[in-house]
C-alpha cells in the first residue's frame, strides 16, 4: 500500500512571530522554518504504518518555493521513502493546493493520503477536506487513531462531544489531530540516509491547474495585548461586573 | 511555547557568520555533509535537549541519586533522556562512517552539546564522559580492546568514566597509589581507590567502562610511571556480552554543591584481589594518553561553562523584562512601575553576562574549528601550525569561560535579587553547577601555570606566532566603523603585551622565574582578555557585515546591534582591567611570593 503525505513549510512553532510594519503579512525574513507540526504527525503515522508492514511506500509531497525541499528532507529523515517537490513562487490558497494534490493523487494512486488537519500559519483547516471532495475519496478528519484493515481504514475522530469512529473504504483521506502520535526525532544516521533518497522536482505550472488566488488578504494584525485580571471581593461584585463591565449577563 | 534554550539567531551567527563553518564541507572528511544536514543535526539536538533534558534539570538537582548499599537509583527521566540521546546517534556523531559514526565536524558537535549543556548539564555528563572514554580507547588501545568496548560505547549500551583522582592525589597525579600487576595471561589485576569519579556507578547502561590510571610494579617514579587500564564493571564473555561481575565496588556517593544529577563516586578496585584490567597501549604512557583526551575535554569544560553561564543570562534577561519595579528618575510615585531592565545598573549586569558568555562561546567555537582543522587540513605544515595554536589556546579555553561563566551566573542571581537567592528560581542552580568548572580537568591555577610556564614557549613560541598572524589578518579585514574604533582601543594593549613578552623572555631565565609563576594568573588575565577582545572583534565584524547588507528583518537588526554593543562593553569596560596585571608583572611584584605560611 502506498501512502501519500503532503507537508507544508511553516514558521517554526517556537518563533515569536512579528507582523510586518505595513500590516501586509507576518515577517518571515530569515525566520526559522519547519514542517508544520500537524504534517509532522502525518509523516510519523505513515512511517509507523510502514514499519508495521501495512504500507509499502511513503511518498512526501510539498508545494512552494525551493526551500520546501528542506522540509521534504526532514520527512525523509523521519522515514519517508521519496519526495516530490512541486515548485512555485506563488502564494497558494487551500483550494489551489488541493487541486495540485488531486493531480498528484491521480499520478501516484495512493491508497491513503494523510495530511495535517491544518497549518499553524494560516489555520484554515481546509486542504484535506477539499482534496477528498475533488478526488471523491472518503475522509476521516481530526484523527486520533488510525487502524488500517483489509480494504478500509477505521479513523477515530476528535469531535466536540468526544470521540467518533468512522470506517472509510480505501483509498481515503485522513487528517491528523495532535494526539494521534508523538513524532520521533530525525536521528543522525537517518539524516544522512535522507540525503540519498530520491526527491523529484516538478513545476506547479506543468500540472494544468489554475494557480490564481481566490482569497485576498486585507490586513494582518497582532492579537490585542491581554489585559490583566482583577480580583473581586465577593459573588455580588462578580455578578455586578459581569453585568456592567463584561456585559455577558 | 517555551523560551528557547539558545536564542534562535545565536548559533547560526556563531557558526556561519563569525566562523566560516561551511568551508569545512569542502574537506574530504566532511564532504558527505551539507549545510542542510548540519542544520538538521542541530535541530534534532535542540528538540531532544528541550523535550528530554531541560524538563528534569531542576528535579534531578532536587532529588539527587541515592545508594542503598546495593545499587544506585535516580529519577527515571535521566534514563529516558540518555536513551533519546543515544538513539538519535549523538554518541557516534564524531566517529568515522566505517565505525558507524557520522563524521560530523567538532564545530557542529560542540554546537549540539551547547543545547544539552544549557538544558541539563548533569544528565549530559553521562553521554559526554562516554564519548570521551570511547575516544581514548579508539585512539590508543589495541584492536581487540577497541572491538570489544568501543562499539557498545558508541550506542550507549556501555558508558564510560575517567578514573584519575585518588583520595590523596588530585592535581598531583604523579603520586597515585593504585597498582596493576600482570596476571600472566596478558591481563592485569588492579588494586586501589579512586575518588570523585563522575558517573562511576548508575543503572543507565548494561556495563560501565572505567579508564583507570595505575602504576605497574616496575614503574619509574613520577608521571612517567603511570599506565592506563580499561576496567569494566562486568567482564565480557567471548561474545562481548557483559558477564561476570568485576571486582570494582562503589564505596559511596559524594554529595556535591552542584551537578547533583551526575553521580560522583568513591570506587574501590580489587578489594578481593580479583579486579581485571586491560592495559591501554604501551606501559607507562597512560598520562600522555589521558592528556590527549583531556585537552579535548578542556574544550568541553570551557564550552559547558559558557553555556551554563549563557543559560543564567537568558533566564535573568527574561526576568528583567518581566519584573516591574521602581520608576525612572524624575517620574512621580503614581506613575506605573517599569520593568527592571530599564534601570541602568541592571542593563550593566545583563550586558556583562552577554559579553562574558557569548565571548566565551565564540572562543570555544574558534577552538573547535582548530580541532577540525588539525584533523582535516590537507597540508601537514598547516596542520602542525594549527596544532600549536590550539595547544596555546587550550588553557585559555578551559580557564576563561569557567571563570567568567561563574561570574555571569553570579550576576544573574543579582539581577533576580531576593528571588535569585531562592531555590524557587533556577539561577542559583546554574551558579552551583557552573562552580565545578574552574576546578575540574585541571584547576584554573594549573591552567595559568601551564600557559605561562609551558605552552607559551612550546616549539619556540610557534603558537603565539600563529596567533599574532591570525589576529593581524582578521584586523586587516575589519573595515566597519565600529570595528575600526574598537580595534584602535585594543591596539595599545597589544603594544603593552609585546613589551611584556620581551621582559618575560629575559626574566624566565633568571631567578625571577618563581615570582612570575606565582603571578601566573596575572598573565592569564592579560592573555585571555586580549584573546577574548579578538573574539569580540570577530563577532562585531560579523554583525557589521550583516547590518551593511541590510537584508534582514528588524528582529535580526536588533540582534546584530546587540552584538556591537556587547563588543564595545567588553573592550571598553573589561579589557582595561588588565592594566593592573601588566603593572604587577612588569615590576615582578613579590607580595604573594614572599608571603610566609606562618604569617597567615
Amino acid at each position: 500500500m502506498k501512502i501519500l503525505v503532503p507537508v507544508k513549510r511553516a514558521i517554526d512553532y517556537n518563533v515569536k512571530v512579528r507582523v510586518k510594519p505595513d500590516n501586509s503579512a507576518v515577517d518571515l525574513t530569515n525566520a526559522k522554518m519547519a514542517i508544520n507540526p500537524f504534517c509532522e504527525i502525518a509523516v510519523e503515522e505513515a512511517v509507523r504504518l510502514k514499519e508495521k508492514g501495512t504500507a509499502s511506500e511513503v511518498v512526501v509531497v510539498s508545494i512552494g518555493e525551493k526551500a520546501c525541499q528542506e522540509q521534504i528532507r526532514t520527512a525523509l529523515a523521519l522515514g519517508a521513502d521519496r519526495g516530490l517537490h512541486i515548485e512555485t513562487s506563488d502564494s497558494l490558497d487551500s483550494l489551489q493546493v488541493a487541486k495540485l494534490l488531486q493531480k498528484v493523487v491521480e499520478e501516484e494512486a495512493p491508497q491513503l493520503v494523510i495530511l495535517g488537519k491544518q497549518s499553524i500559519d494560516s489555520d484554515n483547516n481546509q486542504t484535506g477536506q477539499m482534496l477528498a471532495a475533488l478526488t471523491g475519496m472518503p475522509q476521516g478528519t481530526f484523527a486520533s487513531e488510525v487502524q488500517v484493515e483489509e480494504g478500509s481504514v477505521a479513523v477515530t475522530r476528535e469531535i466536540d462531544g468526544g470521540l467518533q469512529t468512522v470506517k472509510l473504504s480505501l483509498p481515503a483521506v485522513v487528517t491528523t489531530d495532535l494526539r494521534l502520535n508523538e513524532p520521533r526525532y530525525a536521528s543522525l544516521p537517518n539524516i544522512m540516509k535522507a540525503k540519498r533518497k530520491p526527491l523529484d522536482v516538478k513545476a506547479a505550472a506543468d500540472y494544468g491547474v489554475d494557480l490564481t488566488s481566490k482569497v485576498k488578504t486585507l490586513k494582518v494584525e497582532a492579537p490585542a495585548q491581554r489585559q490583566g485580571g482583577v480580583k473581586v471581593a465577593d459573588v455580588a461584585e462578580l455578578v455586578e461586573k459581569l453585568k456592567t463591565e463584561a456585559k455577558v449577563i | 511555547m517555551t523560551e528557547p534554550l539558545i536564542a534562535p539567531l545565536e548559533l547560526p551567527f556563531q557558526l556561519f557568520d563569525v566562523q566560516d563553518t561551511e568551508t569545512l564541507l569542502q574537506r574530504q572528511r566532511f564532504s558527505e555533509h551539507s549545510r542542510e544536514t548540519l542544520d538538521a543535526v542541530l535541530d534534532t539536538a535542540e528538540k531532544i535537549a528541550t523535550e528530554h533534558f531541560a524538563t528534569h534539570n531542576h528535579k534531578a538537582d532536587q532529588q539527587e541519586p541515592t545508594f542503598d548499599g546495593q545499587s544506585v537509583s535516580m529519577i527515571p527521566e535521566v534514563k529516558a533522556a540518555f536513551d533519546a540521546y543515544c538513539e538519535a546517534g549523538f554518541l557516534a556523531g564524531r566517529a568515522d562512517f566505517d565505525a558507524g559514526g557520522m563524521q560530523l565536524p567538532e564545530t557542529i558537535m560542540t554546537a549540539c552539546s551547547g543545547y544539552f549543556m544549557a538544558a541539563n548539564p548533569s544528565t549530559a555528563g553521562y553521554p559526554f564522559l562516554t564519548v570521551a572514554a570511547a575516544n581514548v580507547i579508539q585512539t590508543f588501545a589495541s584492536e581487540t580492546l577497541q572491538q570489544r568496548f568501543v562499539p557498545p560505547m558508541l550506542t550507549g549500551r556501555f558508558t564510560g568514566t575517567m578514573a584519575l583522582t585518588e583520595p590523596h592525589a588530585g592535581s598531583s597525579l604523579a603520586d597515585i597509589r593504585t597498582r596493576a600487576v600482570p596476571a600472566g595471561d596478558g591481563t592485569y589485576r588492579v588494586k586501589g581507590s579512586k575518588l570523585y569519579i563522575s558517573a562511576g556507578e548508575h543503572e543507565l547502561s548494561d556495563n560501565i567502562v572505567h579508564l583507570v590510571l595505575a602504576k605497574l610494579p616496575d614503574a619509574p617514579s613520577g608521571v612517567k610511571g603511570i599506565s592506563l587500564f580499561v576496567v569494566p564493571k562486568f567482564r565480557l564473555d567471548a561474545q562481548g556480552e557483559p558477564a561476570e561481575r568485576n571486582d570494582v565496588a562503589l564505596a559511596g556517593l559524594i554529595h556535591k554543591l552542584g551537578y547533583r544529577g551526575t553521580t560522583s563516586t568513591a570506587l574501590s578496585f580489587g578489594d578481593n584481589d580479583d579486579c581485571h584490567g586491560y592495559l591501554v597501549g604501551e606501559p607507562h604512557q597512560g598520562l600522555r594518553y589521558m592528556f590527549q583526551m583531556m585537552n579535548e575535554a578542556r574544550l568541553g569544560v570551557g564550552f559547558g561553562a559558557a553555556m551554563i553561564g549563557y543559560r543564567g543570562y537568558r533566564l535573568s534577561l527574561a526576568y528583567a523584562k518581566d519584573r516591574l519595579q521602581g520608576r525612572p528618575t524624575g517620574a512621580g510615585p503614581d506613575t506605573p512601575a517599569v520593568p527592571i531592565i530599564e534601570h541602568g545598573d541592571v542593563k550593566r549586569m545583563l550586558l556583562a553576562q552577554k559579553a562574558y558568555t557569548e565571548g566565551a562561546m565564540a572562543l570555544c567555537f574558534y577552538a573547535a574549528r582548530l580541532v577540525d582543522d588539525v584533523h582535516s587540513l590537507p597540508d601537514s605544515e598547516e596542520r602542525e601550525q594549527t596544532r600549536e595554536l590550539l595547544d596555546l589556546l587550550t588553557p585559555v579555553v578551559k580557564a576563561w569561560p569557567s571563570e567568567f561563566g561563574v561570574k555571569a551566573n553570579d550576576l544573574a542571581i543579582q539581577v533576580l535579587g531576593g528571588a535569585g537567592y531562592t531555590r524557587e528560581y533556577p539561577v542559583e542552580q546554574c551558579w552551583r553547577d557552573n562552580r565545578l568548572n574552574p576546578i575540574h580537568e585541571g584547576t584554573n591555577g594549573i591552567q595559568a601555570l601551564d600557559l605561562l610556564g609551558r605552552k607559551l614557549w612550546q616549539a619556540n613560541g610557534a603558537g603565539l606566532q600563529v596567533l599574532q598572524q591570525r589576529l593581524q589578518q582578521d584586523l586587516a579585514q575589519m573595515k566597519g566603523e565600529v570595528c575600526q574604533n574598537l580595534s584602535a582601543q585594543v591596539a595599545p594593549y597589544l603594544q603593552q603585551f609585546a613589551e611584556l613578552m620581551t621582559t618575560l623572555q629575559k626574566d624566565l631565565r633568571t631567578s625571577a622565574l618563581p615570582v612570575h609563576l606565582t603571578n601566573a594568573q596575572c598573565f592569564m588575565n592579560i592573555f585571555s582578555s586580549l584573546v577574548v577582545s579578538w573574539m569580540w572583534l570577530r563577532q562585531a565584524h560579523g554583525a557589521e557585515r550583516r547590518l551593511a547588507q541590510g537584508a534582514d528583518s528588524e528582529q535580526h537588526a536588533d540582534f546584530y546591534q546587540g552584538k556591537l554593543q556587547a563588543a564595545a562593553y567588553y573592550i571598553e569596560w573589561e579589557l582595561p582591567l588588565v592594566s593592573r596585571d601588566f603593572a604587577l608583572l612588569q615590576q615582578t611584584n613579590t607580595t604573594c611570593h614572599n608571603m610566609k605560611t606562618d604569617w597567615f
